[in-house]
């Protein structure tokens, strides 16, 4: 298969049909999924060609949703649900939590829920409350559950692919204001560039300091250490792409190398995946640091109104602040 | 101003319990024998069920008997070990036991049903070993047993939680072409038990939603054992759980819970429906919870010896021996016999417990995921080498 250019919503969309096609277990359940193909139409023409047992409308109640898809999952289904919005998942808190993380372990064995649970996350479209939330830090804390955001087409398609395949229940974040960009994807499984769901990746390679980010600051990091180049700063930028568990390994190597570390991520920095990274580097690279590993990120306060947001989220310029701070150790 | 006040000030905030009596449950209220066992003449509520009933033969009779008097033996043990510290807690299902017994015995092999946490009834009826019953409450696991072996899922203690997996479940029997073929032995339904407090949850309603809009083969079997911990009924709706089905879409049927006959034909005749593809059915079994809530609580803080004597009036094994004795299907020799069964398993029950190994500590990390997970493979193998420390030490 020769590679095409899409967008990163018609990724999903793709790797959905070729989960679909691949195991006759795969179902898609959500709000709005089947004729309308879900708000952001990620599930488009899918309700055509699987039929509405295969894609399901459900009724409005997410903890309905997840809970149902865990009875499905028992039956022996692989269930993937779009959570609408990520700040609509809370009604399903309590059962991805209390039941999808800890099934397994309960039954010590004896049952699997391979759901994957999609969440459109982040902000950046001026949309109204409830709709632009970074809450994948709840889930990472959650043993039981695995938790990864895409940040391009390519991603896109192969890692939703692969968290359907997973056994184990995944959260799969999906940066919502960079479904329309668009990049090539090699759709040859045989090609080699394919990275396992839990491996990091060095997308910008640079030598004084590295960027750390995941899902929708990837891009907004890239353009960061493009600008610095015109400066003369040569900045590293990985994507996370797990954030549970994370690929320590490859965190490990780049920190080691440039010594200065910064988290990029529009979650609130207070206890969100940056506090964790950051104990992680103090612990393993503590000796490799020429400058205290930095967060920048959303503020400690609820996702404002889409006014603010352009000052709330993470954007060029604090993030080259960072580095200047980062540097000036 | 004054007058909005006057307004709030003059509003009930709490509705009292206005029509309904916590011991009587009303005419629609399906009944097949009476407090002292005699059987009763047809009514409009029992008579779509009379033909289940009269199909009975003595010896099915007898041997729900046998299951209500051994199943309460199991309980009272349940309780004796966790006040003697084998156990940390027990929640008894003393007075349920018909409720129970007549719902599970109503189930077919290839059935599937999701308890809460105190269906002990319902997992000897499943055939789980009762010993199985005892590990989570002795704190050496979190389920016991394999759900797919008996169909039978692990006690879910989130209240509510478990009506939506069963629903999840009738929805993927509806698509695995088990449900309204006419095969027997193959048309498959599902149960899910919870009681008056989880008809509440947010949880439990939805089940309901999605079991209505897919008219999925789910039996929601509420028992009504009138008390949520402390609340009573009218606390917790202002209408009866079986009239709320109809809200829904689909029938709802009080049954008498202390009448193992009458649970028994209600839900027989519910999951044929569901197996035949007719869609959910809300059973509420209308019984009494004569023990605490948990060993650990008190109910002598919130409810009454007196009304507790009238249920007591109620006995559902003293009413199944009652019918039993009266159409002379079983003789004092019987009961001896199952009385004699019943302390025989009481002994197997104690035993068990206190032989029940140790688990061995590094369990902890074990299947947590299905594919390694580094945190938990670094983790598991820090802890080992932390505990081989102290055995070094202790060999020196």
């Amino acid at each position: 298969m020769a590679a095409q250019k899409m967008t990163l919503a018609k990724g999903i969309n793709a790797g959905l049909r070729a989960a679909m096609e691949a195991d006759p277990k795969v179902l898609l359940m959500g709000e709005d999924v089947g004729k309308l193909g879900g708000v952001f139409r990620i599930t488009e023409g899918l309700q055509k060609d699987f039929g509405e047992d295969r894609v399901v409308d459900t009724p409005l109640a997410e903890s309905g949703i997840v809970g149902t898809a865990i009875g499905l999952a028992m039956r022996g289904y692989r269930p993937v649900v779009e959570i609408q919005f990520d700040g609509f998942i809370y009604p399903a808190f309590d059962q991805i939590v209390s039941q999808l993380a800890k099934m397994h372990a309960r039954s010590r064995g004896a049952l699997r829920l391979p759901i994957v649970i999609r969440v459109p996350f982040g902000g950046g479209i001026g949309a109204v409350e409830h709709h632009s939330e970074s809450n994948e830090a709840y889930f990472a804390h959650t043993a039981g559950l695995r938790v990864v955001a895409c940040s391009d087409p390519a991603d896109a398609y192969w890692m939703i692919q692969q968290a359907i395949s997973s056994d184990d229940p995944v959260m799969f974040y999906e940066p919502k204001r960079r479904y329309h960009e668009r990049a090539e994807v090699d759709l040859d499984p045989q090609a080699g560039s394919i990275l396992g769901l839990h491996d990091a990746r060095v997308v910008h390679e640079g030598t004084q300091v590295t960027l750390l980010a995941y899902g929708p600051t990837v891009k907004t990091c890239l353009q960061a250490a493009d600008a610095a180049a015109q400066e003369g700063i040569s900045l590293q930028v990985v994507d996370l792409r797990s954030l549970s568990p994370l690929d320590t390994e490859t965190i490990d190597r780049v920190v080691q190398g440039t010594g200065r570390a910064i988290v990029v991520h529009e979650a609130s920095t207070f206890l969100g995946m940056g506090s964790e990274i950051a104990a992680h580097i103090q612990q393993e690279c503590f000796h490799h640091l020429e400058a205290p590993v930095l967060r920048v990120g959303g503020y400690n306060i609820p996702y404002p109104p889409s006014r603010f947001e352009e000052e709330f989220l993470p954007g060029l310029d604090r993030i080259l602040d960072a580095v200047d701070r980062s540097l000036a150790y | 101003m004054t007058e909005i006040r006057d307004v709030a000030v003059h509003h009930e905030t709490v509705v009292p319990q206005a029509q309904q009596d916590i011991t009587d449950g009303g005419p629609d209220m399906v009944q097949f024998v009476d407090g002292e066992g005699t059987r009763l003449e047809r009514t409009a509520a029992n008579t779509p069920y009379a033909e289940i009933v009269e199909a009975l033969t003595p010896e099915d009779g007898r041997s729900m008997y046998r299951d209500l008097v051994l199943v309460r033996r199991l309980d009272a043990e349940g309780h004796a070990l966790q006040r003697q510290g084998e156990l940390g807690l027990w929640p008894s299902l003393l007075g349920q036991e018909a409720a129970q017994v007549g719902a599970g015995r109503a189930m077919r092999a290839q059935d599937f049903a999701f308890p809460g946490y105190r269906e002990h009834g319902v997992a000897w009826c499943r055939g789980i070993e009762p010993e199985q019953l005892l590990a989570l409450f002795r704190g050496v696991d979190n389920g016991g047993w394999s759900p797919s072996e008996l169909n039978y899922h692990l006690y879910t203690i989130v209240i509510g939680n478990q009506m939506l997996h069963a629903t999840g479940y009738a929805m993927g029997m509806q698509r695995d072409g088990v449900v309204g073929t006419g095969d027997e032995d193959r048309d498959a339904a599902v149960m899910a038990f919870t009681g008056d407090g989880g008809t509440a949850q947010g949880d439990f309603n939805e089940s309901l939603v999605f079991a209505g809009v897919a008219n999925a083969p789910l039996v929601i079997f509420v028992q009504n054992n009138q008390w949520a911990i402390s609340e009573p009924n009218y606390k917790q709706f202002r209408v009866p759980p079986y009239q709320r089905a109809q809200g829904f879409g689909f029938p709802g049927i009080r049954v008498d819970g202390n009448d193992v006959l009458a649970v028994y034909a209600v839900t027989k005749a519910a999951l044929d429906n569901a197996r035949a593809g007719q869609g959910p059915t809300l059973i509420e079994a209308f019984t009494y919870r004569l023990g605490a809530h948990t060993t650990s609580d008190d109910p002598t803080k919130y409810r009454s010896a007196a009304e507790v004597d009238i249920w007591r009036e109620k006995d559902p094994i003293k009413r199944m021996r009652g019918f039993l004795s009266q159409k002379g299907y079983a003789d004092d020799a019987f009961y001896e016999s199952v009385d004699r069964e019943a302390d025989e398993l009481a002994v197997r029950v104690r035993t068990a417990c206190q032989n029940m190994p140790e688990p061995s500590q590094e369990r902890m990390f074990d299947e947590i995921y299905v594919d390694p997970h580094p945190v938990v493979e670094r983790e598991k193998a820090q802890f080992m080498e932390y505990q081989a420390g102290f055995e070094t030490q202790e060999a020196r």
